[in-house]
């Protein structure tokens, strides 16, 4: 992408050489990122950055491409096209390159999904010491000190359980912590979904649609933890997410795609009032209209137009 | 005649020409079946083989049937008054009849006996059994006007089964182990019943072995006995080829047959559910026509024997007179007697079991065990995790057939001789059946399925052949009732909450 480009489509646009709209410390560099399946460009040359600390949204109508764009992130698909680089504590990391378990293993890239994955039959606490798999796993020597019942391994596990009782703590959830995972509420498995990639004790936490399908108190207590992970544990957060008012109320940073394409990216009041946002999510005989209060109505409207186009 | 339809005590309408019908076509059902397994039967006599006909029993079986039938429709549509009515005197008349031999002396009852449809009593006890079932289902309608349990609270009612066997199983475990350490020395524990006894041990091994794979793995493997066939002539071949010593050979063995399953797991790590399942039966037909065909090294279907028992711990041998070396009777200063080396492998069977046993226990709260478990729910999401599905999956099926191929080296030794022939596919179904009966990932629940399916046939002659059968019968009804075997429950792994702690939780 040129210079001209990113200058006369203004602030919204890419820049990368810049500052990352919302500041913080770049944690995620994503470069020309393509991906095609046959025919169909599900990711046309989509470019962002994203940083630590802060809550990036992704927004988009239905088909956008929005979880592809995790997929290509989290080694489930690998790109046509593109640079992925995770500057990681311990270097960059290409992840592109990384095969796909890896990617939550070593680059420490913790998802969770838009339909809930959890471990349904095994109890919250299991699923939070599942997610400490890898640690664990060298704590109890490949197994054989596990099976010897040694004291370095009883002593990794009781930090495991530490660990997975502070993130209990945090999403309300210890009450719970013995049932099983596939028995809770849906708000509650949306949050344990959370806790869980957190128990991965990542460096980026992408966020696929935490919200949907909540209702208005369990959406408040999501947001008040997503917050929370940003601010307490200075976490960078990929955000997707279809409700208006939690992108706005709590992101610092929006990417809007729109048929694969990236068509605004910069702070929620920039893309707000950005004329090919609204032109996006209104129809393109909708005039130029500030976002703004009508954000609820115009979500909805959003998303009577998604479904026309589903 | 009166309308056709009536309506029934609960409102429904009632289409007596429908329960005809339904009836009818399991008459047609049960004639088709009948008539090619009973209507026939081949007779040796001197000369060759006659055939004797037997169509009086197909009809019987067609009569049952349809009564059958017209009793299940009737329960169904809630008007249980003929069934409680036929139930009962039916029942006792029965059970005069069959126990006649000892309430009127054995002519009267064989003279009463002769009426019976079926020649065999096994046959007659159990439709004394469902009449008896029948009738006790109709008076459960009639007083509470509901045909049958809900699914919901069948299946709540069985998982508190479950929970309570497993709760149970602190006790019942070590108290089916002390029965069986002292198994071998109680008075009636005569050379059959040890035999049965290391039968049935063998096959709790082999179903815990193939728990790890199937149950807490979650990858359902139809050729499990080719991991059991790897273990017997890997011990087999080096027992015999190069000398060595049961306790050498039995390490080696698992782990060929370790190798066997890590060699499978590559080439289905994608595949899941059905294909995984067809694959693994292909895997284990593949070894089994290898040993047929592979005559130079295997000796094809002649087998292997002589293959040598085992020492005891290389400390002395089960034999009367041993050239060079002790005799198990002369160190401990006993009489011979042949019974000492079948206790030995009884114990020996029962020690591996064991182990195995332990180490499942031990694993399912180790990380590899909760991969396994995490891989059955969601692979997916273990990928997201970073847990690496392909060593995770390998590892599950390496060590299931570990534990497979120690049970064949077990089975090489106590047998001195096998061939292809006791590894067909027919056994890897049992074992299956062994894990799917007594509930997915469950210890006890094993224990209790082998013995139903191995030691009961074993020790009843006349049920063996309705072995098949009743193995047949009792998986489909373990498919529509409780898909998760009969005492699947799971217990977690880890509580945040233990026992003492408990109240902590409460609010
Ligand atoms: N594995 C795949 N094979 C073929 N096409 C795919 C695949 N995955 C995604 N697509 C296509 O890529 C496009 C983008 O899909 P994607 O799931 O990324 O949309 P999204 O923005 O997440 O939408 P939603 O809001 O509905 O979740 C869609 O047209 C979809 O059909
Ligand atoms: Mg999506």
């Amino acid at each position: 992408m040129s210079a001209e480009t990113a200058v006369a489509q203004g602030a919204t646009s890419l820049d990368l050489a810049g500052p990352i709209p919302g500041g913080g410390e770049v944690r995620l560099t994503v470069e020309h990122l393509t991906m095609r399946f046959g025919g169909l460009v599900a990711i046309d040359d989509v470019s962002f950055q994203a940083a630590d600390g802060r809550i990036t949204a992704i927004i988009g109508p239905n088909g956008a491409g929005k979880t592809t764009v995790f997929n290509c992130l989290t080694g489930f698909y690998k790109p046509t096209v593109g640079r992925l680089a995770l500057h990681h504590p311990k270097g960059e990391f290409l992840l592109e390159r990384i095969e796909g378990f890896r990617t939550a293993q070593d680059a420490g890239v913790a998802r969770t999904f838009q339909n809930i994955r959890l471990f349904p039959r095994m109890t919250v606490l299991e699923n939070l010491i599942v997610a400490q798999h890898n640690k664990l796993m060298r704590a109890s020597g490949y197994t054989v000190f596990g099976l010897l019942g040694l004291k370095r391994y009883r002593e990794a596990e009781e930090k495991a359980v530490e660990l997975a009782r502070y993130w209990l703590d945090r999403t309300l959830l210890t009450k719970a912590a013995d049932q099983e995972a596939g028995n809770l509420p849906y708000g509650d498995q949306r949050r344990l979904e959370v806790a869980r990639a957190m128990c991965t004790e990542p460096v980026l936490l992408c966020l696929d649609e935490p919200a949907a399908g909540l209702n208005p108190r369990e959406s408040q207590l999501l947001n008040q933890l997503l917050m929370f992970i940003r601010d307490e544990h200075k976490m960078g957060i990929l955000l997707i997410e279809h409700d208006m008012s939690v992108v706005m109320g709590i992101s610092d940073h929006i990417v809007v795609l729109d048929y694969g394409r990236k068509i605004s990216d910069g702070t929620p009041e920039q893309v707000r009032s950005d004329p090919a946002v609204i032109r996006a999510y209104l129809g393109e005989d909708e005039d130029e209209e500030p976002v703004g209060e009508t954000a609820a109505g115009q979500e909805s409207a959003a998303r009577e137009g998604d479904e026309r186009d589903a | 005649m009166a309308a056709k339809t009536s309506a029934s005590p609960a409102g429904r309408p009632f289409d007596r020409q429908a329960m005809l019908k339904e009836a009818g076509a399991t008459g047609l059902v049960i004639f088709a079946l009948a008539f090619g397994l009973l209507g026939f039967r081949t007779l040796d006599v001197p000369g060759g083989i006659d055939i004797q006909y037997r169509f009086g029993d197909v009809a019987a079986a067609v009569a049952i049937g349809i009564v059958g039938r017209i009793a299940l429709i009737l329960l169904r549509e809630r008007r249980p008054l003929p069934v409680l009515l036929t139930a009962p005197p039916l029942a006792v008349v029965l059970l005069v009849v069959l126990l006649s031999k000892f309430l009127f002396g054995p002519e009267t009852g064989a003279e009463l006996m002769r009426f019976l449809p079926f020649e065999s009593l096994v046959v007659m006890w159990a439709i004394l059994i469902v009449i008896v079932v029948l009738g006790l289902r109709a008076a459960r309608v009639h007083t509470h006007m509901t045909s049958v349990m809900t699914a919901e609270e069948r299946d709540a009612r069985m998982d508190r089964i479950g929970a309570k066997v497993q709760r149970a199983a602190r006790l019942l475990g070590p108290l089916l182990l002390g029965i069986a350490v002292v198994f071998p020395f109680l008075p009636f524990a005569d050379r059959r019943l040890l035999d049965i006894g290391i039968l049935v041990v063998t096959y709790i091994m082999l179903g815990w072995g193939l728990n790890i794979v199937v149950g807490l793995a979650g990858l359902l493997d139809l050729g499990y006995v080719a991991f059991y066939a790897v273990g017997a002539y890997s011990f087999a071949l080096l027992a015999t080829g190069l000398d060595v010593s049961f306790w050498v050979a039995l390490p080696f063995a698992g782990l060929m047959a370790a190798t066997a399953g890590v060699l499978l797991g590559f080439p289905v790590l994608r595949l899941r559910g059905d294909y995984l399942a067809i694959v693994t039966l292909g895997f284990g037909e593949m070894i089994r026509i290898i040993l047929l065909n592979w005559y130079e090294f295997t000796n094809g279907p002649d087998g292997i024997s002589g293959i040598p028992r085992p020492s005891f711990f290389g400390l002395a041998l089960f034999k009367r007179n041993v050239a060079d070396g002790h005799a198990f009777h002369e160190l401990f200063g006993l009489e011979f007697t042949p019974i000492h080396r079948i206790i030995f492998l009884f114990y020996l069977i029962l020690a591996l079991a064991l182990v195995v046993n332990i180490f499942t226990m031990r694993i399912r709260k180790l990380p590899v065990g909760r991969a396994w478990e995490a891989l059955r729910e969601d692979e997916t999401a273990c990928r997201s995790l970073g847990i690496n599905p392909r060593n995770t999956k390998l590892t599950a099926f390496g060590i299931g057939a570990m534990f497979g191929g120690f049970a064949g080296s077990f089975f090489a030794t106590r047998q001195g001789f096998i061939s292809p022939e006791s590894f067909t596919f027919i056994e890897s179904a049992v074992i299956l059946a062994i894990v799917v009966l007594g509930g997915f990932g469950s210890q006890i629940g094993v224990v209790i399925a082998a013995i139903l399916l191995i030691g009961l046939p074993e020790f009843f002659r006349e049920l063996q052949q309705y072995r098949m059968l009743a193995f047949g019968m009792a998986m489909v009804l373990i498919m529509i009732w409780r898909p998760a075997g009969l005492l699947a429950h799971r217990e977690p792994t880890i509580r945040l909450f233990g026992k003492g702690r408990a109240k902590e939780a409460e609010p």
